[in-house]
Parts: C-alpha cells; structure tokens; sequence
C-alpha cells in the first residue's frame, strides 16, 4: 500500500518534472521521435536513414507524400486486391446480389455469401495494413488512420460492409494532408457517411410517401457538428441540430442509380425542406442543396472548429493534454490558411511542444499503433495480416469495426488497462518467436459462424474472416533476429530495459523487447 | 438514533481501529466478508428507447405519438406483456417477466441526468464519472465506490467486462476489464514460467505501467482460478449452450462471482442502441436487441442461485428517445429514460418514478421524457441500502448531488 502510493506519487512527479524543465530533444532522439509520430515507428535502418537526411527534410518529405516514391512491388500487391478496386456502385451491386441469392435460398448462397464477403474483408484489411507497415509514405498512411477515424463509418452496419473500401480511398485519402473543407464534402456525400448516419433517409414531412423517407432524421447533422466540426462545446444548441438537418434534407443516394451508373450522391429536391431555417444565428433563405453547402463552408472555417480538430490533431499527435498554446497557433493557422490540413500540420512539427523532450514517448500506443510499429520493427514477412487483424480486435480496436461515430480514441486512460497490456505482451512474444502464421498466405474458406465482436447482436462487422493456415505441414517458426531489432529501437530503449534483457537468455530477446514498457509508448 | 447515524458512527468507529481499513469488516460485529453484497451494472451506450422498454401503453397519447413504433397493447400479437396495467414490457423482454412477477424487478421511470446534453458521448460520461455537466472528474463512481468499501482490494474486485476500458472503472482503486470473460478464462503465453518470469522483471515497479501489469497478472489467475466449473454447477447449468456475447458473458460471470467471494462489482457495456431508422415495435431492430440481453440477465439471476439474494443488478442507459417517432420509423435521442434494478431483495414487481403522462405540455422540451428523478439518486439509494454506505461514503461516491432522495426504496 505504501510502496504504491510512493510509485503512484513518484508517477506523477515525473509527469509533471519534463513539463517544468522543458528542453529541446536532443538531435539524436529527434529521429527516433518522428519515425514514432509521422510515421508507425522505425523499420530497420530507418533511424539511420533519418539522421542522415535530416530530421527537418524527413518532415518535409513526408509532407509532400507524391514526392515519394512507392515501391514498385508494394504497388503491385496493392493492385492485385481486386474487391478493394470496384467502385462503389460495383461493390454495392455484388453484396445485393449475395443477399438477394441467400434470400431466395439459392443452392449455396450462404456460403458463396461468406466467402465474398470475407475476401473483401479480408483484402480490405490487406490494402490498409500493408501501406501502414510497408508504405514509404508513412506520414499519408498515419493520416489515413486519423481521418478514417475522425470521420468514423462502422462497417458493421448494413450496406456499409460493401460501401467502406470506396469511403477510404475515394473520400478520406485524397485529402489527409489538403483541404478539410473538401475532406467534410467527400465525407459528408459519400453513400457510405449518407448511409451510417442516416441521412439518406431524411426527409421533409412526407407522410404517404412510400419507404423509410418520410420525415425528418438529425442523426448526420447532430454528428456533423459535434464530432466532425464544432465540438460538443461549440456553442450550438437543439434547435440548430434541428434546424442543420433540416437544410441537409435531400441529400442522399439512390441505390438503384448508385449500383447502375456509379451515382454516389444525389440531391433529391423532392425531400428538401423549402422552407426559411435559422441556422446559428443566421436566417437561411431557402437554396436548395446550397443551403448544405453553405453550412459545410461555415462549419470548416468555425473558429470553434479550427480549435477542436487543432486540438484533436495536437492529441493525437504530441500528447494526450496538449499545450494549449500551441493548440491556439494551430488553430490560428488553421483559420489563417482555410483549413489547410498540411500548413496545420507543419505549424504542429515545427513547433517547440513537438519536439520537446516531454514529448518524447509520451503517447501510449492504441492497439492499431502497437501492431502495426511491432510489424515494422521486427520486419515480419506480412503475406497474411490476419494476426495482426485478430489481435486488434481482441484489443477491443478491430479495424473498420468502431460502432459509434466519435471513433477510437487515442489517448492512455482509453487503452491502458492490466489485461490488454498482457495481451499486447502475448502478441510480441508470438510475433517475436515466429509463432503468428503472418508468413502464409490465407486460405480462401468462409468463416466461423460465430461473430467474432462481442456485444454487437445482429451486427455482421464479423472482422473473422481470416482462417487459419491449412493444417497440413506448419512452416516451421522463424524468430525475429534479437540483435537487428535491438538496433532498430536504439534510441528508443531504457538502459533498465536493456539491462533487464541482456541477463536473460537470447531467446527470449527479441519478446522482451516487443513486449517491454518502452516498446508500449512513442 | 436513526439508522444513517448509526452507520456513521460505526464507520468512523471502524476507521479508527483499523487505519488501513483491510480488514474493517471485522468491527461490524457479524464475521460477514466485506465483498458479500454484489453489484452489476449493464450500461446500454446509444441510448436505449426507455419508451419501448417500459412502454406506457395504457397512455392515450402513447399510439399518437408512436403511430408506427409502438408496441401493441398487452394481449394482441407481438402486444407488450402488461406489467401494471398502465406500463407494459417489451415482448422481446418476456425472459424477465418471471422476475417481475416474483417482486424481484423493478424500473424507474422518466429517470436520467439533470444535464440536458443529447450528446452520447458527454451523457455516458456523465452517467460514468457521476459528475453531470462536470468534465474534469478524474475517475468513475464505480471506482470510488469500490475504493470507499472496506475490505481488501484484489485486482478482481471489479471487474469490466467489454471492448475496452471504460470511465466508470478508472480511478485509483485497481479495476480490471476484460474484453469477454470466455477469452479470459484460457492459459496465456505469460503463463509459461520462464516468459512470465523475464516480464516480471521487466515491469517491476515501472513507473507507468509497473501496476496495470501486475494487476494484469494477479487478475488473469483470479478469473483462471474462479472459472472453473464444479459437477454440480455444470449439472445445474444443464450443460444448455448460450449464444454468444452477453447470455454468455452473463452466464461465466455468474460462475467467477459464485467461485470467488472477493469479485464484488461488475460493469458490462452492450452497444447498438441508437435506433434512428427503422427500430420496429414488438418485432425488429430493437426487439432482437432487448432479446439477448433479456435472457442475459435472466441467465445471470438463475445461476447467481442464492448469491441472487445478495446482489443488486443495475441496467442504465446515458438518456432516452423522443418520445415522438421521427421522419423514419426510428426515434432522436430524448432525455429521460427508465432505470432497470434487479435482485433478490428488490422491491421489484412496481415501476418507481415520478410520472408525468405523455401530453405535449408533459414533454421535456416538446420531444422527450422530463428527468424526475436523478440517476445518481437511485445508485446512491442502492450503495447506501445494499452496500451500507453511509452518508460521508456516499459524499465521496456521488459527489455535490442534490440533498433530496426519491420518495420510493427500490431495495
């Protein structure tokens, strides 16, 4: 009792010692410190490589991702993932299809149903998994993460199982580091978003009309502004949620269309509310789509929201309580640059706080950091990222199975707890000695009945579509080399934590340090 | 000496002799273990449509504002089944009308937070941290709870059981969650000497997460050891399969509480409540929803067996629906809702509350249920009545709550 008192005292001195004492990293430390930020930790050599760049070049660099090249192998496995390249509309089409075929009870249908959707699954978690660990661009694949997760849609929920591959790669990459403005647009017209949050459905007051769209649902415009602009804090009110959902009316798609000629959006003026709305403050002349539009500028260039995703930003990025005077400038700069994502960002990196020593290691990883930084650093062959995907899941961050909107959160008080820490240490040691069959291939099998996700009844997020390697002969395992990972953390190792360690024996190396303290922080 | 007082005194009688409180359940005089009486608490995040849960069919209004959604009268097809003549249950809740007719369950309705947010997010915080309107709270009433009761904490005293940590376990007192208890009850990589032994030495008195580590380890081989099955209770569980997710997560919690005395608390997150569109009546959405965890709990009264008797099971919710059908056969989220309360001493069989019927001028801003009755309320009732927590104790648990308690005793 006393003993943990004293830790816990001791605990929190420390915190705060670094806070008082604020001092610039030392240049050594600095590479270690981005590759664990802008990118999911060092691969091998990748330490070096940085400090022989230059950190501020680094930076730079993965700015501007386009200026990096992708290999030309990673760009070829990509492509041969050829459920995450159908457009919206084809993927949409195929899952009807399966479910129209186990509805009529067509010979085999539930099976050829599982085994479609489980390669997408499967093939979905590849595409995302394999540029997290092995893109050059980390930095991109870093912002894919967040924003995916900001603008969270859960892939549980009906046709979103088909609709999530478009949402990433069509709404959310090709504005990580641009526009927020377009980002909200691309999100907030995507049938996957239109879907989640129910817009698609809202309506004016049709009461005879045929369908679901017979009236008015605030789910998306509740959302809108609590969680992918103003802040809970923002200073709205009831009636302006009623009053935003009701400008958003008629935004929505047409599935027939959307399966037909790829039409992911459509204003349908037949379920907008023609009439006046008073929208924070403001009386809204009846426009049309324009008004939804109109509302999206506003909201993008809120100061309200330049503080609330600058502090998001700031969160993810330095600590769990960032600065609140750097949270200020990054806001500034937001409002300065209209919501340019990557002059925030650079206000962010090249800013004192960042790379500050208290910011050293002072994140503790989420789940989907952990896995993904320990692939990379112990350089694991990836031809089946099942493990990894199985592993998130039971760490309670299965990838595209985050059920409410806020998305995950980052922060330590949401993902330390004593028995996902043995859990993560049981995923080092198997990864460590060769145990995870990451280095073959999956068979092709439907999967378990069973629903994989806990607590979710009816839902069909089954992440689980991910088999075993066949039975027959196992590879034998391969252990990760304990002296090449040691010396792709340096840097990043206590000399307790290497001490410990060395007066163990060798094979036991390379677990300890996937599952040592220093390895569960960046 | 009213009763209150005597608890008072008793307590800080128990506090002097006995500085470290390890072993205060000594001066109560009886020899009861300190961890007897058991607490469940089942959290809905989403908010649950409390309007269909305990549905006031007997209100003329009810159909008027529901023309789509409500549920049928008791007695007509998919109808709710009558609990009192005004309110009736949701038929897919039929697995618990046994322990409402044996007095062992009881709602209250048009209960909530006095904060207003319709955010989920600031509501389920609220309803955790026990602090509405109050953000910077640094822990969760369950943790303080627990910390406040005499006894020895073991890493097992509370336990959470969902996807991931929740707020109501933070705090000081150790508090552990686990993601299901199936997947808890198996042998790890950490129980092979040598590995578990290098990690021990790795993580001794680290500073960071020197103590969730080993409350990580001291956990796992409580819940090991509690887990086993006894012939007899496997004969008594008629070896019946549970689906999975909560029924079977009620069921092995029943079992590690039945096994181990010193496991006291549970929490359990279910999700999937938020029902905009298309929720059904007696069938449906919400209906497949209720069905599991109706049976759930169910399954956990009947296996508690007599410890049933010992136990208060608390289902809550961070606010309800509108009391009107929205524009898609679905419902916004609303304000106030109905608390659940199970067990053996519950003076169940009744719905508490402070009732306003269901006309216009009755609805919380126009479009939802007013709170009557403050969550805090009902649990602080429920510590000080089940649990014997005095008036200081309760100060610390539910902290700046308002003075004036419900006019009803639900234990």
């Amino acid at each position: 009792m006393t003993k943990r008192l004293l830790l816990a005292l001791l605990a929190a001195a420390s915190a705060v010692a670094p806070a008082l004492h604020a001092a610039p990293l030392p240049a050594g430390q600095q590479a270690v410190h981005v590759l664990n930020r802008l990118a999911f930790g060092p691969r091998p050599g990748d330490v070096e490589r940085v400090q022989r760049m230059g950190v501020q070049r680094y930076i730079d660099e993965q700015l501007h991702p386009e200026t990096i090249p992708m290999p030309a192998e990673l760009g070829a496995r990509l492509d041969a993932l050829e459920t995450v390249k159908r457009s919206a509309g084809t993927a949409l089409g195929d899952y009807i299809e399966l479910r129209k075929e186990v509805r009529n009870e067509e010979e085999g249908a539930k099976q050829r149903r599982r085994i479609e959707q489980g390669r997408a699954t499967r093939e979905e978690a590849e595409a995302r998994l394999v540029r997290a660990v092995e893109s050059p661009r980390q930095l991109e694949e870093v912002m894919v993460d967040f924003w995916y997760n900001h603008f969270n849609v859960f892939a549980g929920k009906g046709v979103d199982r088909a609709l999530v591959a478009s949402y990433e790669r069509d709404a959310i990459r090709p504005h990580v580091l641009g526009s927020f403005r377009e980002l909200l647009g691309a999100t907030a017209k995507h049938p996957a978003m239109l879907f989640y949050l129910d817009n698609v459905v809202s309506s004016t007051p049709r009461p005879n009309a045929k369908g679901r769209a017979q009236g008015l649902n605030e789910n998306y415009a509740r959302e809108l502004m609590e969680l992918h602009t103003l802040g809970v804090d923002g200073g709205y009110s009831q009636r302006d949620v009623t009053e935003l959902a009701r400008m958003l009316t008629g935004w929505t798609y047409d599935q027939r269309r959307l399966v037909r000629q790829d039409e992911t959006f459509r204003f349908d003026a037949g379920r907008h509310d023609k009439g006046t709305k008073t929208w924070l403050g403001h009386e809204i002349a009846p426009s049309g789509q324009a008004e939804g539009e109109y509302a999206l500028d506003v909201l993008a260039m809120h100061p309200a929201t330049a503080r609330h995703l600058s502090f998001q930003l700031a969160q993810y990025f330095v600590s769990d309580a960032p600065p609140p005077a750097l949270v200020e400038r990054m806001a500034q700069a937001w409002l300065a640059s209209q919501g340019d994502i990557r002059t925030v960002l650079k206000t962010m990196f090249s800013s004192a706080e960042f790379m500050d020593d208290a910011a050293l290691g002072a994140k503790f990883k989420t789940p989907y950091q952990f896995v993904v930084s320990a692939a990379r650093a112990s350089s694991a062959p990836l031809a089946n990222v099942g493990p990894l995907v199985n592993t998130m899941s039971q760490l309670g961050m299965p990838l595209y199975g985050c059920q409410t909107p806020d998305g995950y959160k980052n922060t330590q008080e949401a993902w330390l707890n004593p028995d996902a820490l043995t859990r993560r240490i049981a995923f080092a040691t198997s990864l460590a000695q060769g145990r995870l069959p990451l280095a073959t291939k999956p068979v092709l099998a439907p999967p378990p009945p069973a629903p994989m996700m806990q607590n979710l009844a009816g839902s069909d997020a089954s992440p689980a579509m991910f088999m075993p390697p066949p039975p027959s002969p196992p590879p034998p395992p391969v252990p990760v080399d304990p002296a090449r990972l040691q010396a792709t953390l340096a840097g990043a190792l206590s000399p307790a934590t290497l001490d410990t360690v060395a007066r163990h024996p060798d094979n036991l190396h390379a677990a300890m340090l996937l599952g040592s303290p220093d390895f569960m922080q960046h | 000496m009213k009763r209150r007082d005597f608890l008072n005194t008793l307590a800080l009688g128990a506090g002097i002799v006995l500085p470290l409180g390890s072993h205060a359940w000594a001066a109560t005089g009886t020899g009861e273990s300190p961890t007897r009486k058991k607490l469940v608490v089942v959290m809905l995040r989403g908010a649950v449509d409390g309007l269909n849960v305990v549905a006031p069919v007997g209100d003329e209004n009810y159909l008027r504002l529901r023309p789509g959604i409500g549920l049928a009268s008791p007695g007509m097809e998919n109808g709710a089944l009558d609990l009192d003549g005004y309110f009736g249950l949701h038929p897919a809740l039929a697995s618990l009308q046994p322990l409402w007719q044996q007095k062992k369950l009881a709602f209250v309705h048009a209960s909530g937070s006095p904060d207003g947010t319709r955010s989920h997010f600031d509501a389920q915080d609220y309803m955790e941290s026990a602090t509405p309107g109050r953000k910077s709270t640094p822990d969760g009433w369950m943790n303080r709870l627990v910390a406040t009761l005499p006894g020895t904490t073991t890493p097992s005293r509370l336990l959470g059981i969902g996807p991931v940590m929740p707020r109501i376990l933070a705090g000081q007192a150790a508090a552990v969650n686990l993601p299901n208890v199936a997947s808890a009850t198996r042998a790890d990589i950490l129980d092979r000497p040598a590995i578990g032994a290098a990690f021990d030495q790795l993580y001794a008195n680290h500073p960071r997460f020197g103590r969730a580590y080993d409350d990580g380890r001291k956990a796992h081989r409580e819940v090991m050891m509690a887990a086993a099955e006894t012939p007899q209770m496997q004969a008594a569980d008629r070896g019946a399969p549970l689906p999975n997710g909560f029924p079977d997560d009620a069921a092995r919690l029943a079992t590690l509480m039945r096994n181990d005395p010193k496991i006291q608390m549970a929490f359990v997150a279910l999700g999937g409540w938020d029902t905009h569109v298309g929720q059904g009546a007696g069938t449906g959405q919400l209906a497949n929803r209720l069905a599991p965890l109706g049976q759930g709990l169910a399954v956990l009264a009947e296996r508690l067996g007599t410890l049933f008797d010992d136990t208060v099971i608390v289902v809550m919710s961070e606010f309800g629906r509108t009391a009107r059908e929205n524009g898609t056969g679905g419902t916004d989220h609303g304000h106030g809702n109905a608390m659940w309360v199970l067990g053996g001493k519950v003076n169940g069989g009744r719905v508490y509350g402070d009732w306003q019927g269901l006309e216009d001028a009755a609805l919380n801003e126009g479009r939802d249920l007013p709170v009557t009755t403050d969550f805090r309320s009902v649990l602080a009732q429920l510590a000080e009545r089940h649990l014997l927590l005095s008036d200081r104790q309760l100060g610390q648990v539910f902290p700046a709550m308002p003075q004036k308690g419900p006019s009803f005793k639900v234990v």
